[in-house]
């Protein structure tokens, strides 16, 4: 890059995503109408377990209107089953930690088996959605129930019914990380104390469900889906396997995608079934997901379960950590080993602890399989070690504030070898930042700890429970394996970018224009910035695991450094310069020695055309584009602090947040009014998994919280006011110096809160030991208080 | 989905046709649809107004708010023979029209959209609680913003340019904070 000329990347540039949002001409995946296009609905269980005897769809078939009615019975000769493994972890993890895996794959549609409330039974096409529901219902299933399987202790229990009979057991992965040695440090350990804790599953929630439509052009024998996916290239792997296309035959975009948050970022056995359909029938055939099928048929997350063991010193130092840990994953597991790998990789967090053992099992069960939820693992394992802190804090009467002082890891120790591979294989080397001056800043902005704590017993004096609840957290973030740019220069002077990113509302156009932007001495205006296809760009990852910003942004820096020796080097032969007396700048090459000695993009563009007229020196190949991968060594790590300042209203046994604070490090920040976008929108949806959000399964497997009536998400009126407090290290293992942010602002509001309630309500030995927080807990903790004390009222 | 059975091919009057006129963003539009056509379906797939977007069909997210005779409605909750003879406007043409034209440049400033599903929807419950409500406290635009949901922002940026607009209002007064303000409304 032009190092002098950084103008773009670091400012708040207004997104040039807006205009079109704003005037309601996004376009969204049920926005677009294809000539001839068809309708498709599923029948979907109402049963969470059992076997498929028959299925009769002639009534169904015979509702004027219908095109065609498929059965998995039908379908699976013809389309292998979509894998639990899409993100499979490499070679190195696979080297480095003790592992054993037997993730099923998943049907298209429930062959003889149902395994969930919501698994597809039947897909319908017909020429109206409302003839394909009215279809639906008019499909006969015969069915043996099946007792179903409806959590951890139900999976793992001896006798279990099997969710996958062609497995051992309904454990279905399982996996440890060691770091020295947890039995003996534990066993020696001065103080020891035993929890188990609970993260509970909830959801993404985006605001636009899913949905997929697709279009087969018999003449090219190829196919364009059109998905509301984070991934892409991973559709289009999925589908030219399944059906034997080659993947220049197989096209895959994303339009505009109103939201994602992981629930969108894998294949799901829609992407693929469309597909089929398309090129089965010869006509477009669209499926867009309704919310109350979203809330059984998309993914769900989190849902674990820890038995921990900590072992620490009379001064409350961290000596050993012993995590055993049970997700329950529901009947598939997409994504595979995913979010608990992350969870053991950043179960340690900020602290410095010597000993760990941490063993994660993944179990299936009768439930909507889980996938990643913005945070992925790290949400889960950071409630356990914020929680632990706390609890190590109360057993010692040591302020909480001050047993992470003594456990942190200093700036001084950068960059740190935590002592774990992480989930790419790689041994996990935190690069840099000052954890403890996030984790000060953060007390200091709700006030001091002096301040805080006197205002707490006054307010106690007064019968008012103030609570003080703090998450410290890393996060691996811009992981690989890679991601690529396509840059070229178009014969207008455009500077055109594609990457395999896909944005979901991150602002993806805006941030990477920004990028280029600098690269090449143009507004971002001047630049047009293409994701979310295939045919943009050959190889491509996906937007997952808040690695975007790092991943794409560094691929357009390499591309264009190379495309710009090239155009430099043409420059300076139409000038007779030597090309290191070239600048660019405002789209225009300049020479640095003489002032009126200039050349315009476009011309360089013209010069460099293949053939007649160019005007290219020796050995310059015709042409301006390159297309680069980036391939990150490892993980660059942004850390934070959030803390919270609440209080428990004993009218209502409910936590008001009197303040909430943020202090997080993402390297270099390109946009950072964007940057806060992605905090608050993470804080907020980490706000309602602590205290609205919950997905709740009766005792025999079926959804209870199956509407926005039932699972309920922060509105306006929940959500208190956030102060974000940037710290900018810049990353080194990218030349932008950037670290990704994505999900880290949902990873820390739950256990804040919780911490914060425990603080407040510490009189009353209130210790809560699982997500999320219920008023009913409160009221009981009250109770009890009040009936062993009847004097304190 | 396996929602409830529409008893098909009973005589439950689903779907009979209906001829209705109405009004849409100023242009007169008429057609014959099923009686059980949601209105949000005839908006967006037979007036080709994919502007209003629909992000729950049950009436909790409030992604597919237009204006009913000038009153913020959810057209996932009415059928499209309900607005027979009524005047709808859309997205579409309150963007058209400028009517929204500073509540969009507000949103804009203050990042109050991401992803932008909820946003037209969001844009409108905000025009209609500025149209309606003379004073605006803090605590009744956080209240009126909630009847829709957006699961990107945070809403902080929405509550930022909805308290702006309501601030910048000729007649308005400046919004108050909420122990002054007359909770009436």
């Amino acid at each position: 890059m032009n190092p002098t000329l950084s103008r773009y990347v670091g400012k708040s540039v207004p997104r040039k995503e807006d205009a079109r949002l704003l005037a309601g001409a996004g376009r969204y995946l049920a926005d677009i109408v294809l000539p001839n296009m068809l309708h498709v609905a599923f029948l979907r269980s109402s049963i969470p377990h059992a076997r498929i005897k028959s299925i009769d769809v002639s009534r169904a078939r015979a509702l004027p209107g219908v095109v065609e009615i498929l059965t998995g019975m039908d379908i699976w000769p013809f389309l292998a089953p979509v894998p639990g493994m899409q993100n499979k972890p490499p070679t190195a993890w696979r080297r480095a930690v003790e592992h054993t895996i037997n993730i099923p794959d998943q049907p298209v549609l429930a062959v003889d088996k149902i395994r969930y409330v919501g698994e597809g039974i039947a897909v319908i096409v017909a020429i109206d959605r409302y003839i394909a529901e009215d279809a639906a219902e008019l499909i006969d299933v015969d069915l043996v129930t099946l007792d179903p399987v409806t959590g951890i202790d139900d999976a793992v229990r001896m006798d279990a019914p099997r969710v996958h009979e062609h497995l051992e057991s309904n454990v279905v992965a399982e996996f440890c990380v060691r770091k020295g040695d947890a039995a003996s440090a534990l066993a020696s350990a001065p103080r020891k104390l035993h929890h188990t804790f609970y993260n509970h599953r909830c959801l993404a929630l985006p605001m636009e469900c899913r949905g997929v439509l697709a279009d087969y052009d018999a003449r090219m024998d190829s196919i364009t889906i059109w998905s509301s996916t984070q991934v892409v290239h991973w559709v289009r792997r999925e589908v030219a396997k399944r059906l034997e296309l080659p993947e220049s035959r197989v096209r895959c975009l994303a339009p505009d995608v109103g939201g994602g948050f992981g629930v969108k970022g894998h294949v799901y056995p829609e992407d693929i079934l469309i597909a089929f359909l398309a090129r089965r029938i010869g006509r477009p055939v669209r499926w867009v997901e309704d919310r109350q099928e979203h809330l059984v048929n998309s993914a769900h997350a989190r849902d674990d379960r820890h038995a921990v063991e900590i072992g620490f010193d009379n001064e409350g130092r961290i000596i050993a950590l012993r995590d055993q840990f049970l997700k329950d994953s529901g009947a598939y597991t997409p994504v595979g080993i995913g979010a608990p790998s992350n969870t053991i990789a950043h179960l340690m967090g900020p602290y410095r602890i010597p000993h760990l053992e941490a063993t994660a099992r993944i179990v299936v069960t009768n439930k909507t399989p889980n996938a990643p939820y913005r945070g992925s693992g790290r949400p889960e394992g950071v409630f356990v070690m914020e929680r632990l802190i706390d609890l190590v804090a109360h057993d010692l009467d040591i302020d909480t504030v001050e047993v992470r002082r003594r456990n942190m890891i200093p700036a001084s120790a950068m960059p740190y070898a935590s002592g774990v591979p992480y989930r790419d294989g790689a041994p996990t080397i935190y690069d840099g930042g000052d954890y403890p001056a996030a984790f000060e800043n953060a007390i200091a902005a709700l006030g001091g700890l002096a301040q805080i704590r006197e205002r707490q017993r006054n307010a106690l004096a007064e019968g008012r429970y103030i609570g003080l609840g703090i998450g410290s957290y890393v996060e691996g973030t811009g992981a690989g394996p890679f991601e690529g740019a396509t840059v070229r220069i178009e014969p207008s002077g455009t500077i055109y970018v594609a990457t395999g990113a896909c944005a979901q509302g991150q602002g993806h156009e805006t941030v990477f224009a920004q990028v280029a932007a600098d690269e090449w001495g143009v507004a971002p205006d001047a630049v047009n910035v293409v994701i979310s296809d295939t045919a943009a760009i050959t190889l491509g990852y996906g937007t997952i695991a808040s690695r975007s910003a790092v991943n794409s942004s560094s691929a357009i820096r390499r591309a264009s450094g190379v495309l710009r020796e090239k155009v430099l080097a043409i420059a300076a032969h139409i000038l007779e310069q030597d090309p290191d007396d070239l600048e660019l700048r405002d789209g225009r090459i300049f020479s640095k020695s003489k002032s009126n000695v200039s050349l315009s993009l476009k011309d360089v563009v013209a010069a460099s055309m293949p053939g007649w007229d160019n005007n290219r020196p020796k050995g310059i190949t015709g042409g301006l584009e390159v297309t680069e991968y980036f391939e990150p060594p490892t993980v660059t790590w942004a850390y934070a602090t959030h803390a919270a300042l609440i209080e428990v209203d004993t009218r209502i046994f409910a936590p008001k947040i009197l303040k909430y604070v943020v202090v997080h490090d993402a390297g270099v920040l390109i946009n950072p009014k964007l940057a806060e976008g992605q905090i608050l929108g993470g804080v907020c949806q980490g706000l309602g998994s602590a205290l609205l959000e919950e997905v709740v399964y009766s005792d025999s497997a079926q959804l209870l919280t199956g509407s926005l009536a039932d699972y309920l998400v922060p509105t306006a009126s929940d959500m208190p006011s956030v102060e974000i407090i940037h710290i900018e290290t810049p990353s080194k293992l990218n030349e932008l110096g950037v670290k990704g942010l994505g999900e880290g602002g949902a990873i820390a509001p739950p256990v804040v809160i919780v911490n914060a309630v425990c603080d407040a309500l510490k009189p009353l030995g209130f210790e809560l030991f699982a997500t999320p927080i219920r008023r009913s807990d409160i009221l009981q903790a009250f109770r009890k208080y009040r009936a062993a004390t009847p004097l304190s009222r | 989905m396996w929602l409830p059975a529409l008893s098909h091919g009973s005589n439950d009057g689903m779907t009979d046709k209906h001829h209705i006129e109405v009004t849409i963003n100023g242009t007169a539009t008429q057609g014959v649809i099923d009686a059980r056509r949601l209105l949000s379906d005839f908006i967006r797939e037979d007036c080709a107004l994919t502007g209003t977007h629909v992000g729950c069909e049950h009436g909790v997210c409030g992604a597919c708010t237009i204006l009913f005779n000038g009153e913020a409605a959810r057209s996932c909750l009415m059928f499209a023979v309900q607005v027979d003879g009524a005047t709808i406007e859309t997205i579409e043409g309150l963007a058209k029209s400028g009517k929204i034209a500073r509540l969009q440049m507000l949103f804009s400033e203050h990042h109050a959209l991401q992803c932008g599903y909820c946003t037209p929807g969001m844009l409108i419950v905000a025009h209609d609680l500025l149209q309606h409500e003379e004073t605006l406290s803090s605590e009744d635009i956080r209240e009126g913003m909630s009847a829709a949901l957006c699961r990107c922002t945070g809403y902080e940026g929405i509550i930022k340019a909805v308290t702006q607009a309501a601030a910048e209002r000729p007649t308005a007064p400046q919004p108050q904070s909420a122990q002054n303000s007359d909770k009436a409304s």
